[in-house]
This record gives structure tokens, C-alpha cells and sequence, in this order.
């Protein structure tokens, strides 16, 4: 592949991740466009960026998510790459056959990669075919109700109810025995076909108290390394909600096998770019399942950046002008420990309501290994309209109960006003028993959350 | 008789439908009991139902569905 040097580049979001791939390509002597909705127009990826383009009305729909408007910005401003950060167009393959066709370079792998990985199910019968792992069920898609009840009797209740155009824990249902299985899964499929215009349905054997560890890989096409795990087990509604860097719950034996699971799996596809691979642990036997891969950077990639000393944007920049991979396998070392907390414009004393406005006034926490990827500063604007992260915390140290004490410490400095946030959702839980002793699973958080009653005490979340 | 507004608890858009293929869950002359469900809020991609506080005929919506709404902004009249 021959080089194709990036000279201006055009950052297709907006909040954090906004801000962070313009730190990153800026570091790289990059020209830095970022599109803004109508809300966004005095954003901090607004104020870091070289130049910025109004795109559209607030509603994502008429925004980040206008494919035709967001090309033509690439071809009336001379762009030469696009980076899609996570969510809103990352994922969408028609998205990035439209920058493929529009002769501009997409940060991200192919859009025969993305819509390879984005059907579930597809996504399922390529590890199988690499011989990673798969948790047991359809083996394809199953059109009648008789199927899907043959193949969860296979795998043994309870199972999950999958769509295969969803994915993220979209869409995703438990059936306990076949009665439920019959009334659940006309409901998925409805649902499914209305969310993403695709009714496919699969089932998987469901593993109760599992963990959820993912590898981050990077690949430029020819060949594939690992960055090591991360578990991000705490998670609400299947949405993260705390990370950390590596799985300390891993032996060696069993990171070296999931590593290289990920590897051959992303090998398997000739994979080019920044990607992860998602796997659930069950630590009673030891044995890991493939869950699905994301063609796109993650929300939680600074943990696995802490720890691995490399910046994943730049990297990805990199890779996308057609360089081979800068590093060797040897060459990627975890040293100490780091995690994450997502700060949410959301009441935790009131089952997390939305809570957007005028952050009036912001104080970051500081200090050795802290970092906070964030688009807040004092008066900004956190408009309703989009995801309600508005920054991540992230921590670094050399074990993971220093690390525990530099955040509860930076959690303590993290001061927002005029807005909810998350913040005593993760002063509680870096406080907490099971927390602070890693015993944890994907469903722990809801049951610890029931566990407490509704309270308005702040000491008490 | 008077005449009553039901506020928007939240910032966001405010539909009148359950989904676009849906019927409203009100329409102009339709009888509203208190705890009906008027309309949704979606705020940071999380959907909340508006429910009336109040009970009577629906007089007029004072939003239109898919418009922007500000906390505590009328969004139908009621006649009690």
C-alpha cells in the first residue's frame, strides 16, 4: 500500500472524543476540521480545532448522523482523512463506503470490515471459522420460532436473545426456559426490525456472574498485535460504566490465550486499524466466549493507553496512511495499573435522569497519573440532545490499590456545578467492599444499585 | 371551567407519539384523566413519558410533536 500522507483532517463528532483526536493529529502537525451542530457552536472541540463547520439543526438525526453533509464538508474544505470516534457514524459501513467513494481516507478499517462485524451473526461464524471461543447456540439464522427453540434446548436455558444487526447490548433479551423463549422472541424480532430494518435473531448460551474482557488490537492489513485486556464488568443498562487496565482476574496462561484469540480472530480478517474484541470470562471454569468486535476506537481506550505508554489515535492516524504497524509484539508492556470512570450528566440519587445545562463552573482534578478526557470548562453547555458522558477519569498508578487511592483522591478534586453528575456513583463505589476486592460481574452494579435505597443523602450513594 | 397546562418535566424533544407510526396519545377533544401520558421526552437518548397532572378535555398541544422543549414549558391545555 503506498503512502498517503494526511495534511488535513476532518473530526466527524463532537464532545471528548472530538477534543481528543485533535490533540492527537494536532501532536502530528495536523490541520484539524471539526463539524458542530447548532448547540455545539462555542463546544471545546470547536474552540481546539483549526476550523470548524456548522453541519446542521441539533438533533444528531440532522448533524453527526448526515452522511452527504458531513462528505461534502471532507470535499468543499480539501479534507483528506476522516476520523469517526465512537458512536453516532463510527460503525455505519455506508458511512465509510461514502468516504471511500468520495476518494478521502476513513480512520477505521474497510466498510466490508465494519458491515462484516456489525451483523452479529456473521461476526459469530468468523470465530468460529478462526477457532476463537464462541459461547454455545446458533450455528445461523434461525427464521422460525421451532429452530430457536431446538437450538436453546441444545445449549440449555437460560439463553439470550440476540439481534444480529444490534449489537453494544442493544436489543438483547433472557429466556429462562422455552415458554419465555416463545413470548420473547416475536417481540425481538419486531423490535429488531424496527431499530435496525433487520429482524435476524440469534440465541447464545447465557452465562450468569460472567465478566466482560476485551483486547484492544491494532492491525494495519498484513498483520495483527494485541494492546492486552481491559475488564468492564461494572456496567448499567449493558452500558460500561467503570474500566480498568489489565484484568487483574486473568492468570498469565489465560491473558496470553485471550490475547492471541483476538489476534487470530482479527488476523482471520486481515483486520486494518484500531479495533476490539469483546469476550465474557466465566471464572468458575476459566473459559472465555467471543461476544463481538468493534471496527472503531472505544470510550475506554485511555485505560489500555495508561498502561501500554501509546497514544491508540495516533496509531490509528498512522496506520490509516498506510504505514505498517510502528510497533512489535515485544514491544507492547503493561506497567501498573489504570482505570476509568465515565462522569455522566446524570442523577445517581434519582435513577439517573438526564441531567443537561450550563455547567457553571468546573474544577479538574490534578496531580501524578491523572488524566480527565472531558469537553466540560466553566459555562459550557451540555445540550439534551446527545450521550450524557461529558468526561472520563482516568487514573494511573503502579498496583491497582494505589490506583484505587489516586482516584478516590481525583474524584474528590472533580467539582461541577450546575449539572448532576456521576461523580458519588464512583466515590461509592471506590469505596465499596466487593469493588475495591475486584469481585465483581456484568450484573453486579444493577443488584448494587437495588440494594440501596432511593436517596437524596449524598453520603449515603 | 378553567383552563390548566401540562409542563414539560424536562429538557429535550418532545414527541407525541409512542413511534412515528403510532397515533397520538392525545388529540385535540380527547378526555384526559390525571396519570394519562400525554408525550414523551427524549433527553441524552433516554426516553420519559410525560404523564398529566391534571384531568379534563385536551383543549390545544402548545408544541408541536418533535420540537424542542425547555423544563417546565406548557406543552397541552386542558379544560377541567
Amino acid at each position: 500500500m503506498q503512502k498517503n500522507k494526511i495534511n488535513r483532517l476532518l473530526v466527524a463528532n463532537r464532545g471528548e472524543i472530538a477534543c481528543r483526536i485533535i490533540r492527537s493529529a494536532s501532536e502530528m502537525g495536523i490541520e484539524t476540521t471539526v463539524i458542530y451542530s447548532q448547540c455545539d457552536n462555542d463546544s471545546l472541540a470547536v474552540r481546539l480545532a483549526d476550523n470548524a463547520v456548522e453541519i446542521g439543526p441539533s438533533p444528531a438525526s440532522k448533524s453527526y448522523l448526515d452522511i452527504q453533509a458531513i462528505v461534502n464538508v471532507a470535499l468543499d474544505n480539501d479534507i483528506d482523512a476522516i476520523h469517526p470516534g465512537y458512536g453516532f457514524l463510527a460503525e455505519n459501513a455506508q458511512f465509510a463506503q461514502a468516504v471511500e467513494d468520495a476518494g478521502k481516507l476513513f480512520i477505521g478499517p474497510s466498510s466490508r470490515t465494519i458491515r462484516l462485524m456489525g451483523d452479529k451473526l456473521a461476526a459469530r461464524e468468523i470465530a468460529r471459522e478462526a477457532g476463537v471461543p464462541i459461547a454455545e447456540g446458533s450455528q445461523s439464522r434461525l427464521d422460525s420460532l421451532e429452530e430457536m427453540c431446538t437450538t436453546a434446548k441444545e445449549a440449555g436455558y437460560p439463553v439470550l436473545i440476540k439481534a444480529s444487526a444490534g449489537g453494544g447490548g442493544r436489543g438483547i433479551r433472557v429466556a429462562n426456559n422455552q415458554e419465555e423463549l416463545k413470548c420473547l422472541a416475536p417481540q425481538a424480532r419486531a423490535e429488531a426490525q424496527a431499530a435496525f430494518g433487520d429482524g435476524t435473531l440469534f440465541v447464545e448460551k447465557y452465562i450468569p456472574q460472567a465478566r466482560h474482557v476485551e483486547v484492544q488490537i491494532l492491525g494495519d492489513g498484513n498483520r495483527v498485535i494485541h494492546c492486552y485486556e481491559r475488564e468492564c464488568s461494572l456496567q448499567r443498562r449493558r452500558q460500561k460504566v467503570w474500566e480498568e487496565a489489565p484484568a487483574l482476574i486473568l492468570t498469565d496462561e489465560i491473558r496470553e490465550k485471550i490475547c492471541a484469540s483476538a489476534v487470530t480472530l482479527a488476523g482471520h480478517v486481515n483486520y486494518r486499524g484500531a479495533g476490539t474484541v469483546e469476550f465474557l470470562y466465566d471464572e468458575g471454569t476459566e473459559e472465555f466466549y467471543f461476544l463481538e468486535m468493534n471496527t472503531r476506537i472505544q470510550v475506554e481506550h485511555p485505560v489500555t493507553e495508561m498502561v501500554c505508554g501509546l497514544d491508540l489515535i495516533r496509531e490509528m492516524i498512522w496506520i490509516a496512511q498506510g504505514n505498517p504497524l510502528r510497533l512489535e509484539q515485544g514491544e507492547i508492556r503493561i506497567h501498573g495499573h489504570a482505570i476509568e470512570c465515565r462522569i455522566n450528566a446524570e442523577n445517581p440519587h434519582r435513577d439517573f435522569m438526564p441531567s443537561p445545562g450550563i455547567a457553571e463552573s468546573v474544577t479538574f482534578p490534578a496531580g501524578p497519573g491523572i488524566r480527565f478526557d472531558t469537553m466540560l470548562f466553566s459555562g459550557c453547555n451540555i445540550p439534551p440532545y446527545y450521550d450524557s458522558m461529558i468526561g472520563k477519569l482516568v487514573v494511573w498508578d503502579d498496583s491497582r490499590e494505589a490506583a484505587l487511592a489516586r482516584l478516590r483522591r481525583a474524584l474528590s478534586e472533580l467539582a461541577v456545578e450546575g449539572i448532576h453528575t456521576t461523580k458519588s456513583l464512583h466515590q461509592a463505589l471506590a469505596e465499596d467492599d466487593d469493588v475495591v476486592a475486584l469481585n465483581i460481574h456484568t450484573g453486579f452494579l444493577e443488584q448494587w444499585l437495588r440494594q440501596r435505597p432511593v436517596t437524596t443523602d449524598r453520603h449515603i450513594m | 371551567m378553567t383552563t390548566k397546562t401540562v409542563l414539560s418535566p424536562l429538557p429535550g424533544i418532545f414527541y407525541r407519539k409512542p413511534t412515528p407510526d403510532d397515533l397520538p396519545y392525545k388529540d385535540e377533544g380527547n378526555p384526559c384523566e390525571a396519570g394519562d401520558v400525554i408525550g414523551l421526552v427524549e433527553v441524552m437518548k433516554s426516553f420519559h413519558e410525560v404523564k398529566s397532572d391534571v384531568a379534563g378535555t385536551v383543549v390545544r398541544f402548545l408544541v408541536n410533536d418533535e420540537e424542542a422543549v425547555v423544563a417546565g414549558q406548557p406543552l397541552m391545555e386542558v379544560e377541567e
